[in-house]
């Protein structure tokens, strides 16, 4: 089997022996109802409404969205406007927090009976894929095609984050749950759990859990950035090439974080949906890196606060990783479902961009074999054939290309450039 | 508090330069330039630096009338230099060296648009151009340690006129031929400083010497003899391994390189020359887009257009 290229990077996993500490409640949370792919929630309540934790406070009928859930009891003191990774703007929730945190009485365990009824309890938990990509769950879990494989994906191939990693170790138990249950409704016959070889002790403990059960397999992915992504995984894990324009599902494989497996076990128990989350904190502003549980909607500065960080000389605020995280223009931004890190740092020495010297190492490191070289230079000219056949669409930014270029080059960035070049037609 | 800085990730990077890479094949370049000096001397340190500087003055001077930014700080001007230095008879007038630096930097490099952007490698070019307009210069061979011999003969025919040379004097760098390119152990131990910093792939510079090796044994001439003297060692690892005018991928390189050899080999038996590694690393270069063109990367998980 071929063995796809990528780059060596530095795990900076400083956080991974702190135990997850919970934020102290916000006095106020910033709820946005766009925090998935898809389409934005509409509000289920107006300015001045009290809610309970755990109370859906957005829906929609659209099928490629999640409900939205409130974390806090509190008042809806205004309903405001917030803009999301793609540019387009949805209302945002902004509730006055009571610290009573009184559960909702929507809050109780689902009734699942069978594979229609596992489902929809997923679509009413407000899941997504927790790793960072923001998929809804539910839209996964039903697909045309036969399923043979459940992927787990617990690599977190990023440097710095241990929000899985710690889940894996603080939740075992949610994790195998969330696994068999996934496995059983969805009438799966082998799961496997993927975790990257820099995590041995999440490795070794549950190869010892799985012990005895053939249908589970744990499995030990390289220390190759990106393992995490998912075309890399699937290949990795089942020798399987999810085609150009393909879904897993079409290679019989579901994909699902493996945070989001142990929430979804926990909702099934409980009945409490997605409504906080186990985030990363740290980068060199960050005077105590750890793993915080913040209350979905906390304004960052929250967590910046309590993580005792250098606000006063902060320059760069990341969510998610260094390799695939956004850069974020305001620390009074909410946390969201898909915040698995929150990445500052005091410095940012932007080296200046120089010409191409065509090393070739763009595409040594490309683990899907494109040539970003070639892609800049085509994009450059606007030759939009040339980038159809240089396959530029199929480019996950993974970020490999520009952080080994000696030139400097924002290659990846020059990639999703050109992808908006091609008609989506064909 | 500071504004923050927003930019599209990665938000990391890894510190490797352009300088950096430059300066390896500087580094790589070095054991052959003190070899040259002690085999022909200290005119053989002379004509690399002025080499050196020229191209670097060449570089600044063109950037400069461009109005484009400075570009000697990449070293890539400084690079150039060395090499071309290595191509030229060590008894070159000086004015002549001068001369090649201008026409390796200004014409074949900055006239197509500087760095990276050049198809043919600039020392090369400028090398056959001196080769071409001064042949009398271009190929007064010194002998080794000329500068020792009180005698009137100082210079002689190259290995592969003679095919006369001892492999310890070919290896050693005890013959005559251009500055640079005698000692070819001293330039295998560059070329394997840059394959284990990964600056060059080893996949040029191995199927060059691999196929003019067979084709000269099948040609039933002593292939050891055939890599060991001449150009081979100085183009295959710092020629042909030229990042801007060799393919990109492995597949490329190997069919760059194996052109390389081709071309040598045919030149050194049926040309007109005695030595053919200059023209055939030219030849490959105006190959090059055509040979990226066949040995573009299979992209993981792509629709081939049949597929579609």
């Amino acid at each position: 089997m071929k063995r796809l290229r990528g780059i060596m990077l530095s795990h900076r996993k400083n956080t991974e022996n702190s135990a997850t500490v919970d934020l102290p409640l916000p006095g106020r949370v910033r709820i946005p109802m766009a925090m998935t792919m898809g389409v934005a929630c509409e509000p289920l309540v107006k300015a001045g409404d009290y809610v309970k934790v755990g109370q859906k406070i957005g829906d929609t009928d659209e099928a490629f969205a999640a409900p939205v859930h409130s974390g806090v009891s509190g008042t809806v003191a205004a309903v405001t406007e917030f803009r999301t990774v793609p540019g387009k703007i949805c209302k945002m929730l902004e509730i006055d927090t009571d610290g009573l945190q009184t559960v909702s009485e929507e809050v109780k365990p689902p009734v699942i009976t069978d594979r229609e009824s596992f489902i929809k309890a997923v679509r009413e938990s407000g899941a997504c894929g927790l790793g960072g990509a923001g998929f809804p769950t539910h839209l996964k879990l039903s697909p045309k095609e036969k399923i043979d494989t459940l992927i787990i994906n617990g690599a977190e191939c990023e440097p710095y984050i241990t929000a899985d990693y710690r889940e894996m170790i603080e939740c075992p138990d949610d994790v195998i749950g969330g696994i068999r249950l996934l496995k059983d409704m969805l009438d799966i016959d082998r799961a496997i759990l993927a975790i990257e070889a820099n995590k041995p002790a999440a490795i070794k403990n549950f190869t010892e859990m799985a012990d005895g059960d053939d249908s589970i397999d744990i499995l030990t992915l390289p220390s190759i950035y990106p393992q995490g992504a998912e075309k890399v995984i699937i290949y990795n894990a089942t020798g399987r090439i999810v085609r150009e324009g393909e879904m897993p599902s079409q290679q019989g494989v579901i994909v699902i974080n493996v945070s989001t497996a142990a929430f979804i076990y926990r909702y099934t128990r409980t009945g409490m949906p997605l409504v906080e989350r186990r985030i990363t904190v740290d980068g060199n502003a960050v005077g105590e890196p750890k793993n915080v549980r913040a209350v979905i909607g906390t304004p960052l500065r929250e967590i910046l606060e309590f993580c005792d960080t250098d606000i006063e000389h902060l320059r760069k605020l990341i969510a998610g990783g260094p390799m695939m995280g956004m850069s974020i223009p305001d620390i009074d931004l909410p946390v969201l479902k898909t915040s698995n890190a929150l990445l500052a740092l005091d410095h940012f020495d932007e080296r200046e961009t120089s010409a191409c010297i065509r090393c070739g190492r763009c595409v040594r490191v490309c683990p899907l074999g494109l040539m970003p070289c070639d892609i800049d230079r085509a994009y450059k000219i606007r030759d939009i054939e040339e980038l159809k056949r240089l396959k530029v669409r199929l480019c996950m930014n993974c970020g490999s290309c520009t952080f080994v270029c000696p030139a400097n080059r924002k290659l990846a960035e020059t990639n999703q450039l050109a992808k908006s070049l091609i008609p989506r037609d064909k | 508090m500071n504004k923050l800085v927003v930019s599209p990730s990665p938000h990391d990077e890894n510190y490797t330069k352009t300088s950096d890479i430059m300066r390896d094949v500087l580094i790589a370049l070095t054991p052959a330039l003190i070899a040259a000096t002690y085999i022909f001397g200290i005119r053989a340190l002379l004509l690399t630096i002025v080499c050196i500087l020229s191209c670097i003055a060449a570089e600044y001077i063109c950037r400069r009338l461009m109005k484009r930014p400075n570009t000697i700080g990449d070293l890539s001007a400084a690079v150039t230099g060395m090499i071309l230095a290595f191509n030229l008879p060590v008894t070159l007038p000086l004015p002549l060296a001068v001369l090649g630096s201008f026409i390796a930097i200004a014409v074949v490099k900055q006239l197509f648009g500087g760095l990276g952007q050049n198809f043919a490698n600039p020392a090369i070019t400028a090398r056959i151009v001196l080769m071409v307009s001064f042949p009398a210069q271009m190929t007064r061979w010194a002998l080794p340690f000329y500068y020792n011999e009180p005698s009137d003969v100082m210079t002689g025919p190259t290995p592969l006129v003679t095919h006369q040379a001892a492999y310890i004097n070919l290896l050693l760098g005890k013959t005559t031929g251009c500055l640079g390119e005698t000692c070819a152990i001293a330039l295998i131990l560059g070329g394997v400083y840059l394959i284990i910093r990964r600056v060059i792939s080893p996949a040029a510079p191995l199927s060059f010497i691999g196929v003019l090796a067979a084709l000269s044994a099948i040609a039933g001439e002593d292939p050891l003899y055939q890599i060991l003297a001449g150009g081979v060692m100085l183009g295959a690892f710092f020629m042909a391994t030229d990042y801007a005018t060799t393919p990109v991928t492995t597949k490329g390189k190997l069919l760059f390189g194996a052109g390389c050899g081709l071309i040598t080999f045919i030149i050194r038996n049926f040309g007109s020359y005695p030595e053919g590694v200059s023209f055939s690393i030219l030849l490959m270069n105006i190959l090059t887009p055509y040979i990226e063109q066949l040995t573009r990367a299979k992209v993981f998980g792509a629709k081939e257009a049949a597929d579609e």
